[in-house]
């Protein structure tokens, strides 16, 4: 068991738990949480493979994970935001409830 | 009409034949005429029957006068206008007329009745609300028999033949409100009908047989010696040559417009039309038409008659004819309605007609005819002088006594009668039934006729008496006195009367003028003819005969004059023979036992197919068509409409279904994004292995 | 492995298992600040200081912050009434584990290609600003952009809240 294999198993596991607590929690916020967890065990995997990659020294591992978290930091501002709205007109924030583009 | 005219111009062909065309078209356009009129124009109507008349008697004349003068001459005319009517290819229709002694004589005979008995109907229809159309049918009558008279072809015959049965139809249901004259009239043209199918089976046998419908067209019409030769070598069914299986169906046509047994039925029953028309139709003409037919196709009749001895066809017609006389000579015994008597008579006289024909020729039996039309006339209009004298009563034992009541009446019928009993050498009757006895005396081939015929005119003798005697002697027995008819009825009579007398002169045995007219021989003056073998013999037996049957029936009836509730003298002698004759000895209830019941079996069985089995299957066909109606309904409804349904709502459920998919709800869409990465992600690894 | 790396990774996944499975919703933000620390500490044991530190700063330092802020806005403290995990949590689980199942093979199946260790690289500040501006000037402005965007579009929000905020207070 090489370290990257040992790191990117960590990553799948993180990745696994975010999507699960996505898939399973009724609150938005914890939905959104989840996704913050997957995200993160996306940028362990970038910087796992920049560390034991063949070329380091080109930092675009580093790089992309920069630019990961500097996206991933957006996107949670504006989805929090939408929440914040939802919640403003639903009074509620459970997604259970928000069906209204049932089919 | 015509599409091509040709014709034939023949070496004699004189002016008077050229316009032999007019005497029955005379009369017939002023049917015509008539038949536009109102019922109120009587005078008109009658004025145009008695004018056509006259001038068809006129025309007659002239044309009986140019034979007779041909005659005179030593030269036997007989002249032709024959024309094509129809051409169909090869085959072509002809009609034509013909003047020759026999249609001369004919054509005089029937104008000259007929214009008698037309005058004698103004004064007896005087009192009928529907005098213009009894003239207007009278007209149509006349013309139509005088076309019979001058036809050349048997298809204008026919025609005329026919014209003539519906006439008489027409004339017989006058009275139509009658129920009991309109079924006389049916019973007339059906029976007529019977005999009229055979005459056409005939009339196109021989078409086909000769290929010409002309009776004479120099030498190649059918009459003659050529086309008869060849009809001679046909060979027909049952051992008959075709010419005489031909005769014998024309005869059968013939029978049934004269009256033959067993064809007489309808004749008795005629007597419901006006007095006028039973004289004219059923005495003088219509029913003379059959015996003038035998006469006009008697070559082909004796066609291939041996020397001595006779035809399969003329002794058919000469059996028939004797059984006929004597058949309703019997009848006539048991009678009660004075024209009834007469009508059996009639029949009588036909069958006398008939047999003289068969046995004697042309000549033997038209002389008769000639005779007979005058002296029935004669009877027929005298009977309905006494009709209307005695105020529509026909019964005659509620008659009586009217010899001093009507006395010219009494006197012109009493003439009539003898005549037709044939009372010896002043009447016409003696010396034309003699004729006939003494063919059949000379008859090769049996001497039953003979007797059967004797038999018959003493039977003649006892019920003509008979009649007299209940109508004119004795006490009246009716209910208003009667009276003498007008003279518009008795002229007539006197007119008729006298020839009744007259006419027996021109076919003596001392002067046979009549038959040597018709058979084109010299005719000369000779008493001593009288002398000739079995004629003196003859004679005298016959008036015996004559005066036995008049002795007997006065001895019985005279002056007695039974009451209508008393029975006749003969009824009490043998009441069960008496009752047979009076019942017409059952004829007529055979007819309706077997034929009437057939059809109305008939009927009853197309009855119960039409409405069954025709109807039946057009209801099916119906029923079929709704029950197609209904399953077309069924169909539209249920399969298409419902699988059209069915579809629909299958597409929008599965579509409900499908839409369930999408559940507003992000989780579920992240959780099929979270399938679908898995998915890919494996198909990627399988995809990439070595 | 050495030991402070199964140390880490027990405190990564540990505080990532708690922010998913607590009740209280704040209890579950703060957990995932835990697992955020944990991240960078990772980070930092794989010689991406850089990262690490960047890491910390914003996740833990905004974006943890930013969680609990909504979680307070949208009065997440209290305990829901109808239980926190959804009625198909089952479904839910197993999809994941299923996604980390074939992950996992992924990775053990791949486990010959995968790179040995190497050495360790010397990566400065410097060499950061420059790539960033050199050669991922792109990505860069594009990033500039996005979070210019994101900035603007959090500002409408907050506007429309305002006038919502306007429209409650009059009923």
């Amino acid at each position: 068991m090489t370290p990257l294999a040992c790191y990117l198993l960590v990553a799948a596991l993180m990745f696994s738990i975010g999507l699960a607590g996505a898939l399973t929690r009724r609150n938005a916020i914890l939905v959104l949480i989840g996704i913050e967890l997957m995200l993160n065990a996306a940028n362990l995997n970038l910087i796992a493979f920049w560390r034991y990659g063949p070329h380091p020294e080109k930092l675009t591992g580093m790089i992309f994970a920069i630019f990961s978290i500097a996206v991933a930091a957006a996107e949670a501002a504006v989805g929090l935001g939408l929440v914040i709205q939802i919640h403003r007109h639903a009074h509620t924030t459970d997604i259970d409830a928000m069906d209204r583009m049932k089919g | 009409m015509q599409e091509t005219i040709s014709f034939t111009p023949l070496v004699a062909a004189s002016p008077i034949t050229e316009i032999l065309w007019l005497i029955p078209i005379a009369p017939i356009l002023a049917s015509g005429v008539a038949a536009l009129l109102k019922q109120g124009k009587r005078k008109v109507s009658a004025t145009l029957a008695i004018g056509s008349m006259s001038f068809a008697l006129l025309l007659s004349l002239i044309a009986f006068a140019h034979v007779a003068a041909g005659w005179m001459h030593g030269q036997a005319v007989r002249e032709t206008v024959n024309f094509t009517w129809i051409q169909v290819g090869a085959a072509h229709v002809d009609l034509g007329w013909v003047l020759d002694p026999l249609s001369s004589v004919m054509l005089v005979m029937v104008s000259f009745v007929g214009l008698l008995i037309f005058i004698y109907s103004t004064g007896y229809m005087k009192d009928d609300e529907n005098y213009t159309r009894f003239f207007c049918f009278l007209s149509l009558f006349a013309g139509a028999m005088l076309g019979v008279v001058i036809s050349n072809s048997i298809l204008l015959l026919f025609m005329c033949w026919e014209l003539v049965g519906l006439t008489s139809y027409l004339l017989i249901g006058f009275w139509y409100q009658k129920p009991s004259a309109a079924a006389a009239a049916k019973k007339a043209f059906l029976t007529t009908r019977v005999g009229d199918v055979f005459f056409l089976l005939g009339m196109v046998w021989l078409f086909s047989q000769t290929g010409t419908l002309l009776f004479y067209n120099s030498g190649a019409g059918s009459m003659e010696a050529g086309a008869l030769t060849g009809l001679l070598a046909q060979p027909a069914a049952w051992g008959l040559t075709a010419a005489g299986a031909i005769g014998l169906l024309i005869f059968a046509g013939a029978a049934g417009k004269s009256g033959q047994f067993p064809l007489h039925v309808w004749l008795p029953d005629a007597m419901e039309g006006p007095t006028p028309v039973s004289a004219l139709i059923h005495a003088a003409t219509m029913v003379a038409a059959g015996v003038y037919l035998i006469a006009r196709v008697y070559p082909l009749m004796a066609a291939g008659m041996p020397s001595g001895g006779t035809t399969v066809a003329l002794t058919v017609v000469t059996w028939v004819g004797a059984f006929t006389a004597v058949f309703a000579a019997l009848i006539a015994v048991a009678q009660n309605d004075i024209k009834r008597i007469l009508a059996y008579s009639t029949v009588s006289q036909l069958g006398y007609m008939m047999a003289g024909l068969g046995m004697g020729g042309v000549a033997v039996g038209m002389f008769h005819l000639i005779t007979h039309a005058f002296f029935k006339a004669l009877l027929f209009l005298g009977a309905g002088s006494v009709i209307h004298g005695c105020h529509g009563e026909q019964d005659i034992r509620k008659m009586g006594g009217l010899k001093s009541d009507m006395v010219v009446t009494f006197i012109t019928y009493s003439i009539g009668m003898l005549a037709l009993c044939g009372f010896p050498l002043a009447f016409s009757g003696f010396w034309s039934k003699d004729g006939i006895l003494e063919a059949a005396q000379h008859w090769s081939v049996a001497k039953a006729p003979f007797y059967m015929l004797v038999f018959g005119a003493l039977l003649t003798a006892f019920y003509m008496t008979r009649q007299v005697a209940y109508v004119f002697f004795g006490v009246w027995r009716g209910g208003k006195p009667a009276h003498e008819s007008p003279k518009s009825m008795t002229a007539p009579l006197a007119i008729l009367a006298f020839f009744a007398m007259a006419l027996g002169l021109i076919g003596t045995p001392a002067w046979p003028w009549f038959h040597a007219f018709l058979d084109g021989r010299v005719a000369s003056f000779n008493l001593m003819s009288f002398t000739e073998s079995g004629l003196p013999g003859l004679m005298f037996s016959s008036t015996v005969v004559v005066l036995c049957g008049l002795w007997l029936s006065w001895k019985i009836y005279g002056d007695r004059s039974p009451r209508p509730t008393e029975p006749d003298a003969l009824e009490k002698a043998s009441p069960m023979v008496w009752g047979w004759l009076r019942d017409r000895l059952y004829v007529d209830e055979l007819y309706g036992a077997t034929v009437i019941a057939f059809y109305s079996w008939w009927a009853r069985v197309a009855d119960w197919l039409d409405r069954r089995v025709w109807g039946g299957a057009v209801a099916g066909v119906a029923e079929s068509f709704a029950l197609w109606a209904r399953l077309n309904r069924f169909l539209d409804t249920n399969v298409v409409d419902g699988g059209f349904d069915t579809g629909c709502s299958g597409l929008s459920g599965s579509g409900g279904l499908l839409a369930r998919v999408q559940t507003g709800r992000v989780q579920t869409y992240l959780r099929i994004l979270a399938l679908g990465v898995v998915a890919l992600v494996m198909i990627l690894i399988w995809s990439s292995r070595p | 492995m050495s030991f402070i790396f199964y140390v880490l990774t027990a405190l990564t996944v540990a505080g990532a298992l708690a922010a998913v499975l607590l009740k209280n919703t704040v209890h579950c933000a703060l957990a995932l600040s835990v697992a955020f620390t944990g991240m960078a500490l990772l980070f930092l044991n794989l010689d991406a200081q850089f990262a690490g530190f960047a890491q910390f700063m914003v996740y833990v330092g905004a974006v943890a912050i930013l969680v609990v802020f909504a979680i307070l806005l949208t009065k997440g403290s209290e305990t829901p009434t109808g239980g926190v995990f959804s009625r198909t949590w089952l479904m839910g689980l197993v999809i994941a584990a299923g996604v980390f199942a074939v992950l996992g093979w992924a990775v053990m199946g791949s486990m010959k290609a995968l790179p040995q260790l190497t050495a360790v690289p010397q990566v400065t500040v410097l060499q950061i600003g420059n790539a960033l501006v050199g050669r991922y000037v792109l990505p860069l402005e594009i990033v500039a952009v996005l979070l210019t965007a994101a900035m603007i579009g959090a500002v409408i929000v907050a506007l429309h809240e305002r006038s919502e905020v306007a429209k409650e207070g009059q009923k």
